[in-house]
């Protein structure tokens, strides 16, 4: 297998809704990640695109054709990825076996969504497409209410009192909101306050609007090549070491495995063996918080700390920069966004900016190697891992 | 296709679908909770479908359920989605069955605004309701749900 590097990254303003289209929202990113490759359109030899619902939010279905067309790398194969809010992560990693396998040189790979234009009542039902359609959508299962169930049995699994552990998943958003202030592409530059949290409308219980991430619109875009064409692009490629991919039965299956979701932590260790390290060598994370417990049943999976405890991690700092494991110093879906398609994409430029030295004020100094988590639906989990190349 | 072929995979190898959706559900409404049981592992699967889910066998047989069970954890929905806003405040429950698998469904009898911790391990039964379905659903779907013993 080839060595592989991104060498362009492209990110729209994450946003509430927008009257752009989705092919304009990924046009936008993609000839953005293409000029920062120093390439052309025509170069690109393939298109991976993750893309969820443009069927519901704009009756646009396979718009990777048409996407591919519209920044002119015509006639291209052009390849849409539906793996519910991991799909532009799967979009990468697959671009990624391509190019290592020599069967192409240069891909894009992407993602989009335009979750916001549909409203909360629409959204909150094309999201709930990603459950069990007859075994488990009938009892009114809602994205929300999942992590809502995952809440209840983590404080009675790990024995933290109901009322610490929400003080604890608080935390998280509010660290998140903080690190929004220096991501001008988030949707959120707002800072927040354990007590807004509390203080929150009861969406699931126990989950307030405050412990859960907005729907968005929004794209992101990467350029991957082999290792000859990056030589020839950039001194500072950065190159991904490891990845992973994994998936799981509905959620009523997964049952006392719970809250641990087993395919994040197949997923994961394919990426640490791939890479030949483990969590110990990352200095940098973006992880799926779509709702705050899910960043502490992350973190836990992906070897951070001690299952049951990652809530006190937030508490004492050990999340931020100078912290034991900084995470999602972006502000992460919560503050940032969560367009879905484009949200791996979106973790995937942050920490290639991170390990280039480029993100500003929430730099994570000297960080060498980065990895991001991003799960789709009740079970589908991709990881990638991404290492300085200089 | 070779005859004694089609004939070999008619017979010998194709594996059915031993309980669909349509028949887990049309017996739900008529009282049984049915499940398989897996003659490789003795495990019982439930909802139904092709391979048992502790160990993938295929040699499964279609078992009545005893509906009894513990709730294993909960949340109260207040936002919906769409066409389902005349449901809200509603409790979705994971129930762990006396013959061990775990299965999603509606507590009813009980008033949301008590929902709380103590709810879990409370030992419940299991009966049902119709989902009328939407525009993207199928049709009318059965579903579990609880009650308390």
């Amino acid at each position: 297998m080839r060595k592989v590097a991104i060498v362009g990254t492209g990110h729209t303003p994450f946003t509430f809704e927008t009257e752009k289209t989705s092919i304009e929202l990924f046009s936008e990113a993609a000839m953005d990640a293409i000029n920062e490759a120093t390439l052309k359109p025509k170069d690109i030899q393939a298109l991976y695109l993750g893309n969820c619902l443009g069927d519901f939010s704009e009756g646009q279905a396979m718009l990777q054709s048409y996407a591919a067309n519209d920044i002119g790398a015509f006639h291209i194969p052009a390849t849409r990825f539906e793996g519910a809010c991991a799909s532009s992560s799967l979009a990468i990693r697959d671009a990624f076996i391509w190019v290592a396998s020599g069967y192409y040189d240069m891909v894009l790979a992407g993602g989009v969504e335009r979750a916001a234009s549909m409203g909360t009542s629409l959204a909150t039902r094309t999201f709930a497409m990603f459950t069990d359609s007859h075994y488990e959508y009938p009892a009114g299962l809602t994205f929300p209410a999942m992590f809502a169930m995952l809440t209840h049995l983590y404080a009675k699994k790990y024995g933290v009192p109901l009322e610490k552990l929400k003080e604890q998943m608080a935390q998280v958003s509010v660290q998140s909101h903080y690190y929004g202030m220096f991501n001008p592409k988030g949707q959120f530059h707002k800072e927040i306050t354990v007590d807004n949290v509390l203080n929150g409308f009861m969406v699931c219980s126990p989950l307030q609007l405050l412990d859960c991430c907005p729907f968005s619109d929004g794209a992101a875009a990467v350029v991957l090549v082999s290792e000859d064409k990056a030589r020839e692009i950039t001194d500072k490629p950065v190159y991904i070491s490891g990845i992973g991919q994994a998936s799981s039965g509905k959620l009523s299956a997964q049952k006392d495995h719970l809250p641990r979701l087993k395919a994040r932590e197949e997923s994961v260790k394919q990426a640490y063996d791939m890479a030949g390290i483990g969590p110990e060598d990352i200095d940098v994370c973006e992880l799926h918080d779509c709702f705050s417990i899910a960043s502490l049943i992350a973190a836990e999976s992906l070897g951070f700390f001690e299952y049951g405890t990652s809530g006190e991690a937030w508490e004492k700092g050990e999340t931020k920069i100078g912290g034991k494991i900084p995470i999602n110093v972006s502000g992460g879906l919560k503050s940032k966004g969560h367009p879905i398609g484009a949200t791996g994409a979106s973790q995937v430029a942050e920490i290639y900016h991170q390990l280039r030295g480029e993100s500003g004020e929430r730099q994570v100094e000297g960080a060498k190697i980065g990895l991001t988590d991003t799960l789709g639906g009740d079970g589908i989990l991709c990881t990638l891992i991404m290492q300085k190349g200089w | 296709m070779h005859p004694d072929y089609a004939e070999r995979l008619v017979k010998e190898d194709k594996v059915e679908y031993k309980l669909t959706f349509k028949d887990y559900a049309k017996a739900l409404t008529k009282g049984k909770l049915l499940g398989l049981k897996c003659r490789g592992c003795g495990n019982v699967t439930v909802p139904p479908k092709m391979t048992c889910q502790e160990c993938g066998g295929t040699d499964l047989d279609i078992v009545e359920l005893s509906k009894r069970g513990k709730i294993v954890t909960f949340t109260v929905v207040n936002v919906a989605p769409e066409g389902r806003q005349n449901e809200v405040p509603y409790i979705i429950a994971l129930v762990r069955l006396d013959e061990g698998p775990w299965i999603m469904g509606n507590l009813i009898g009980f008033d949301p605004a008590r929902a709380a911790m103590d709810l879990i391990d409370k030992d419940v039964t299991v009966g049902f309701r119709v989902f009328p379905g939407d525009k993207y659903s199928p049709g009318d779907q059965a579903s579990p749900v609880f009650s308390f013993v």
